[in-house]
């Protein structure tokens, strides 16, 4: 949603925000907000930017060397780039999924309860197995891995390694989580079960997903959000956005001019 | 051939040069592999006597003269043949047990050196008497060769029958763990700080300068550098396997450093993401992911290095570990020598008794080596991650 005074009532909100990489301007005075209990798709061509504002949500690019952030990104109404914000904090609440699975080369059981342990979350015991197991329900994996909870996270396919690191990301009890093109190193299979997924996890958690596929977006995401050259063009609820665009670059790009 | 529409002309040419390239790399490898074949094969044939030893069976006298006049212990004519070492011993023989006083014992004793190298077949200074008396005893069968037990359980001898390899074993031993104890920690904190916290600026990169040049400095500038400040300014004892250990460890630590860094850089980035994402500390994903990945691969560097250092000799000359050290050191603050130093020693001691104690203690040498390294290899493929 394009911002018009009040905020309040939006998850997250980023304001006038801008990235540089260096010399590069990567993101351009970006504003849009995101509403809660909704999967925000970011689409666009590659380069755009729709990865790098992602990460802006919860502070990943902090890590990289010679970026600069201005701007406010609210989540929860706080500003999350305040002085007395702790970045680390600020991903166990906004947590991610990464574009290729990358589970710790540990077991399942020790995927899971390894951060929780660290927030404390949870003590070890009964209460960690508990949370391995309802964390692993909701990503839909506990009947294919309850009898191997200790074998390695690595031997598993590709498809269930995503939903073992998306099982991780929900264990840390995050309010909102991010993917990054969560199914692009998957199969047609693998990447059908992980949407119907996300829509099950839509009742509990904010998502704001990045995706190369349109069709990926059309299918699952109520809101969506299309960049071009580190620019936001357009922004609105799916349905209308990919049903008559306002904007020619959104045009093109949705009906696949360029892309 | 016109009809074959696969037919190239220039092909039959590609594929000799191929094959010749293939027979001059397989020509090379065979060289090297014969040097190597031809090394190891001389080496064992030289060092192979030293497992045996001569020993002579004689009645031994433990009279109150015989303590001090050690010769005298033995009957007249054995007095060449029986080790001086062993009769310089008797006086404590005697002393540990002192039921011993006034008894004759037939005692299997350790024979001369020159004996020893009779029986071997070797070159030897005996005298025409002496040979005829060997050759007596031979027919009597009192004596005999055995398993050489001294070369493993003495320290070095003047007197080569008496010259074992143990001292030198322990020291290197000693002289390997302050080695490690020092340069492990050390190296893998400056790695995972340079890998994992430092930023990437100016000074860093001289840092990092400095330490790949370490690696090529000759290590007898290390052995000097050991001496000014281990020895003089600090004031340690100087050929003591503290001294050296301190020594061969600054010499170890670039090599530490440069491969637990390649092991650390190996570790996948999407890892160090994946912790992040759940909103980790960088010290948590350093410690509980990041270096454990990399463990393998920083361990194998450091044996790599290890096993450098335990070849390493001319730093050691330098702080004094190649002096004659008889006594097997009990503690790191006791002079002591190492493998590759007592190698040197006996290379150039003038008894031809020497040369098979140098050749075993070569082959001594090589066996700490390979096993070190079948270590870096078992460690690497147990604990290597799988993906």
């Amino acid at each position: 949603m394009k911002l018009n005074g009040d905020t309040s009532q939006f998850k997250i909100v980023a304001e006038n925000l801008n990235l540089h990489y260096g010399d590069n301007h990567a993101l351009k005075a970006v504003d849009l907000a995101i509403n809660e209990r909704e999967i925000t798709a970011l689409i666009g061509p590659s380069g755009c930017g729709k990865s790098t504002f992602l990460r802006c949500l919860n502070r990943m690019n902090d890590l990289i060397d010679e970026v600069q952030i201005q701007g406010r990104v609210i989540v929860d109404g706080k500003n999350i780039y305040d002085k007395d914000v702790d970045e680390v904090a600020v991903r166990k609440r906004v947590g991610m999924v990464f574009q290729q699975p990358n589970p710790f080369p540990k077991s399942i059981f020790e995927n899971i309860t390894y951060a929780p342990l660290k927030h404390k979350l949870v003590k070890k015991g009964t209460e960690a197995e508990s949370l391995v197991e309802s964390s692993l329900k909701s990503a839909g994996l506990w009947s294919e891995v309850k009898d191997k909870l200790h074998s390695p996270g690595t031997s598993l396919s590709g498809g269930q390694q995503q939903r073992l690191c998306i099982a991780r990301t929900i264990a840390v009890k995050p309010t909102v989580i991010l993917m990054d093109e969560p199914t692009s190193a998957l199969d047609p299979i693998s990447t059908g079960v992980i949407e119907d997924l996300m829509m099950q996890l839509r009742e509990k958690f904010t998502i704001v997903i990045v995706t190369h596929n349109m069709q990926q977006a059309a299918r699952i995401s109520d809101a969506t959000a299309y960049f071009h050259l580190g620019e936001l063009v357009e922004t609105g609820t799916t349905e209308d956005l990919f049903a008559n665009p306002k904007e020619k670059l959104t045009q093109d790009y949705i009906r696949g001019r360029f892309g | 051939m016109s009809n074959n529409p696969f037919y190239d002309p220039s092909l039959k040419h590609r594929h000799r040069s191929a094959y010749m390239l293939k027979l001059l790399s397989r020509l090379s490898i065979l060289f090297t592999l014969g040097f190597l074949l031809f090394f190891l094969f001389d080496m064992v044939r030289t060092a192979l006597p030293a497992t045996w030893q001569a020993y002579v069976q004689v009645e031994v006298s433990y009279s109150e003269r015989a303590k001090k006049f050690t010769r005298t212990a033995v009957p007249k004519e054995y007095r060449k043949v029986v080790s001086r070492a062993w009769l310089r011993n008797i006086p404590r023989q005697m002393e540990e047990d002192p039921g011993l006083l006034g008894t004759t014992q037939l005692l299997w004793v350790l024979a001369d050196d020159q004996v020893d190298q009779y029986l071997k077949g070797h070159y030897h200074n005996l005298k025409e008497k002496e040979i005829a008396f060997i050759e007596r005893l031979k027919t009597e069968n009192t004596i005999k060769l055995d398993w050489n037990g001294v070369f493993f359980n003495n320290g070095d001898s003047k007197i080569p029958e008496y010259a074992g390899i143990r001292s030198a074993i322990v020291g290197s031993v000693l002289t390997m763990l302050v080695t490690m104890a020092i340069a492990f920690p050390i190296g893998v904190m400056t790695a995972v700080y340079l890998e994992e916290f430092a930023k990437d600026n100016a000074f860093t990169h001289f840092i990092e300068v400095n330490i790949n040049n370490l690696a090529a400095i000759p290590s007898i500038l290390f052995g000097l550098l050991g001496l000014s400040v281990f020895i003089n300014l600090f004031g340690l004892p100087r050929s003591t396997p503290l001294v050296g250990g301190m020594t061969l460890a600054l010499m170890t630590l670039p090599i530490i450093i440069v491969s637990a860094r390649a092991a650390l850089r190996s570790v996948p980035a999407s890892i160090r993401q994946a912790g992040y994402g759940l909103g980790l500390t960088k010290l948590d994903i350093v410690k509980d992911h990041v270096v454990p990945i990399a463990m393998p691969g920083i361990l194998t560097g450091s044996i790599i290095g290890l096993a450098q250092a335990i070849g390493e000799t001319a730093p050691l000359i330098i702080i004094g570990m190649i002096a004659f050290i008889p006594d097997t050191p009990q503690s790191i603050v006791e002079a002591a020598t190492v493998l590759p130093a007592q190698v040197f020693t006996w290379a150039g001691m003038p008894e031809r008794a020497y040369v098979e104690k140098t050749a075993a203690g070569i082959i001594v040498i090589l066996v700490i080596l390979i096993s070190l390294n079948a270590t870096a290899i078992y460690l690497r493929k147990k604990y290597e991650t799988k993906w």
